[in-house]
């Protein structure tokens, strides 16, 4: 965690305004190519995940790339939870403000196609939902006291139905996919903006999970997706895109069918 | 009062010209006991503290983005006044307005005053605020008598001049940076009518600006001067000239009539018709270079004839409170000041330079005010012998960064040319301008004070961070 404060990015002046963005669950995969390229785009960030290696490394190779000071990190296990305000309140302060929380924290556990396993369940919610609450629920609160900011949640096409390969995955990002829109449904009134992410299959290291990847995208394309998403307030969002017209289609499936089709459930 | 800093106490807090906003734990304590409370609260969650007036300065000098801002504004006790010495002690959330309010029907003005009345004893202290009548008066802390401050460590200090010098010349125009002022003990000016003799006349150029300024205030308690930033050629630096004087015993026959509170009042319609506060949406599409030009213009044109005329003390003073919310009709994003100060040999050419890149630029200021200034002995201090320029400028998102690149010229041109600076207004001030202007050795000093009155560094403020660093 960086002690030293003068390591911190600049603050904004009327002329020189600057975006300060959270992203949670950030030394890999989609996070970190979003934090890449959140930091192109000019935000400055703070980056959260458990692993302090990655985070040191990507924060390095942000600010070489930027010349000056752009991202700060602090390691953190989102199961954490009683962790979490007063490190919000510190990244607050570090900050100086804040305009973006990203949530992209996830894991996903099968247990195998015929097996069940609690542990790995418990983990999966805990770090795709309820760590979302922790995070999320109080920057809703500072976003909806300050009537600015923008809130993301990478949820997953997986939350889209429930899938016999891995109930606990999928229902951990239906719950997350359903948290995001009631935040946006109570924040759009203050001029919160709530995005959700829906991505398909992203070269990541939670692609070797799935069983017949297909239509894979790389970590920076779905990062693209998502900034271009931001700057126009999406609401929701597949990356990429045509995953919705795929989505639009399963979702229709009855499911007196759709438990049938070995494939896609 | 809750005492631990919750979201739910964040407040989205912005400065005078509406250009910058930034969120923190906002406290309005009533009572010195209050303040030592959160301080201590704020050690314990390892925030720091901004102290906060009525919020006016330009820039970023009452945010503290992220942490906790101590509101003065209710420790607003007048708590001694003498209407024979003219002494008066007070909180520091007191406003110029209640000061003066409180003591013009005794005959008794404040000495130094800002260009509202909104603003808080406390914070145009620790700005040490100057008036049209610097070059005679010199600053506010020059009035002070003595002062209590509250340092983060708990302990309380009263400075004065002689006592405790160091401490008092550098807690004034001290940013906040050094403790909390609880009482204020200050010298109140004698006057004997609630008017003011006002003279107004044209000056051509720059050069006869600055000579009317120059010679104008010898000869009058108050001097300021309006410059069309408008217009180049042989109009650079054109404007008028406003020069007032208090006035002697005797001449004012009803002298009770005139310092009366009510009399002194300013009108809430314009020409007694149109509600002052709908008078920025009026001036909002003046709000581009051609409005401004033509507005400026046509002031230029009207004040061709010279004026003398009679103004109440409030009606001269505060202009800035004459069209309430004036600052909205400069748009969305606000507006900035730059002000310099600048030695009087230099003044003329180096504003001139100033001047004309702004129009060539087209990123013309549209408003000018100029007036006399001298030295002080303050640690932090802005003050030259000479004369400071601010220039008013609209912040647009295409502008932004021209502006900036502007401004960044004009700290050069200033520089070079012996000039200061002053921390309620100019937004864009770099760290190495400030210690050019400040010297080494008066920064070096003043964070040597720092670290001795506040060695957790409690007391931060977004405007110090930028210039000073956040820690040694």
């Amino acid at each position: 965690m960086p002690k030293n404060a003068l390591a911190m990015p600049p603050r904004s002046t009327p002329l020189r305004p600057r975006r300060k963005a959270l992203l949670i669950g950030a030394s890999s995969g989609i996070g970190a190519a979003l934090a890449r390229r959140l930091a192109q785009e000019g935000y400055d960030l703070a980056l959260l995940a458990r692993r302090k290696d990655l985070l040191q490394r990507l924060c390095e190779e942000i600010n070489t790339a930027c010349g000056e000071v752009r991202a700060v990190y602090y390691v953190h296990d989102v199961r954490d939870r009683a962790a979490v305000p007063a490190l919000l309140q510190r990244i607050l302060a570090d900050l100086g403000s804040l305009d973006l929380v990203i949530y992209n924290a996830g894991v996903n556990l099968p247990a195998g196609p015929e097996a069940y396993d609690f542990e790995k369940d418990l983990l999966m919610t805990e770090i795709n939902y309820v760590g979302a609450l922790a995070w999320l629920d109080h920057a809703a609160a500072i976003f909806q006291q300050l009537k600015s900011g923008q809130i993301v949640g990478i949820s997953s096409v997986a939350g889209d139905r429930g899938r016999a390969g891995n109930p606990a995955y999928t229902a951990s990002k239906a719950a997350l996919t359903c948290y995001l829109e009631a935040l946006r449904n109570r924040l759009s009134r203050y001029g919160v903006h709530v995005l959700t992410v829906r991505p398909g299959f992203v070269a990541t290291d939670m692609l070797k999970q799935a069983q017949r990847p297909f239509m894979v995208i790389s970590p920076e394309q779905a990062a693209a997706d998502i900034c271009k998403a931001i700057r126009r307030r999406r609401q929701s969002i597949y990356t990429p895109a045509r995953w919705g017209w795929i989505m639009l289609v399963i979702r229709l499936i009855p499911s007196f069918i759709f438990r049938r089709l070995r494939f896609l459930a | 009062m809750n005492p631990i800093p919750s979201f739910q106490t964040l407040n989205r807090l912005g400065n005078f010209g509406r250009s910058l906003y930034a969120p923190a734990y906002l406290y309005q304590p009533t009572s010195v006991e209050e303040i030592e409370q959160i301080f201590k609260t704020a050690r314990e969650r390892g925030l720091t503290i901004g102290l906060r007036g009525a919020g006016k300065s330009y820039n970023d000098a009452a945010l503290n983005g992220g942490g906790i801002v101590l509101d003065l504004r209710r420790m607003n006790r007048i708590l001694e006044w003498n209407p024979e010495t003219g002494l008066i002690r007070l909180e520091p959330g007191v406003t110029i307005q209640q000061l003066w309010q409180h003591t013009l029907p005794d005959g008794w003005w404040p000495p130094v005053v800002s260009g509202t009345m909104t603003t808080t004893l406390g914070g145009c202290l620790a700005m040490n605020i100057h008036g049209k009548n610097n070059f005679r008066m010199g600053t506010l802390g020059e009035h002070v008598l003595e002062f209590t401050l509250l340092l983060p460590t708990g302990l309380e200090i009263i400075c004065g001049p002689k006592k405790n010098r160091d401490l008092f010349y550098a807690a004034v125009g001290g940013l906040g940076m050094l403790g909390v002022f609880t009482t204020i003990t200050l010298q109140m000016k004698k006057i004997h009518s609630g008017f003011l003799r006002v003279r107004a006349w044209h000056v051509p150029d720059l050069n006869a600006h600055l000579a009317a300024l120059e010679a104008g205030a010898p000869a009058h308690d108050y001097i300021v001067g309006w410059l069309d930033a408008t217009a180049g050629g042989p109009g650079l630096g054109r404007g008028q000239i406003h020069a007032a004087d208090y006035l002697p015993e005797g001449q004012d026959t009803h002298p009770e009539r005139s310092l009366r509170v009510d009399y002194q009042t300013l009108p809430s319609k314009f020409f007694g018709l149109v509600p002052k506060s709908l008078l920025h949406y009026f001036m909002a599409p003046f709000m581009n270079n051609l409005g401004a030009w033509a507005v400026n213009s046509a002031k230029y044109l009207l004040s061709l004839p010279a004026r003398s005329y009679s103004q109440t003390h409030a009606a001269f003073h505060f202009l800035l409170d004459y069209v309430p919310d004036w600052e909205l009709a400069y748009g969305r994003q606000g507006l900035i000041q730059y002000q310099s100060f600048l030695p009087k040999e230099t003044a003329r050419d180096a504003w001139a330079e100033m001047l004309t890149l702004s129009r060539r630029r087209d990123l013309p200021s549209y408003l000018g005010v100029t007036k006399r200034h001298r030295p002080d002995g303050f640690l932090l201090s802005h003050a030259v012998d000479g004369f400071s320029l601010a220039l008013d400028f609209k912040v647009t998102e295409s502008k932004r960064a021209r502006l900036a690149t502007m401004l960044e010229d004009f700290d050069r041109i200033a520089l070079e040319a012996g000039g200061r600076f002053y921390f309620a207004k100019n937004s864009e001030t770099s760290p190495e301008t400030a210690r050019r202007f400040l010297s080494a050795e008066a920064v070096a000093k003043f964070k040597a004070l720092k670290k001795r009155c506040d060695p957790h560094h409690l007391l931060q403020s977004d405007l110090y961070r930028r210039l000073f660093g956040e820690q040694e």
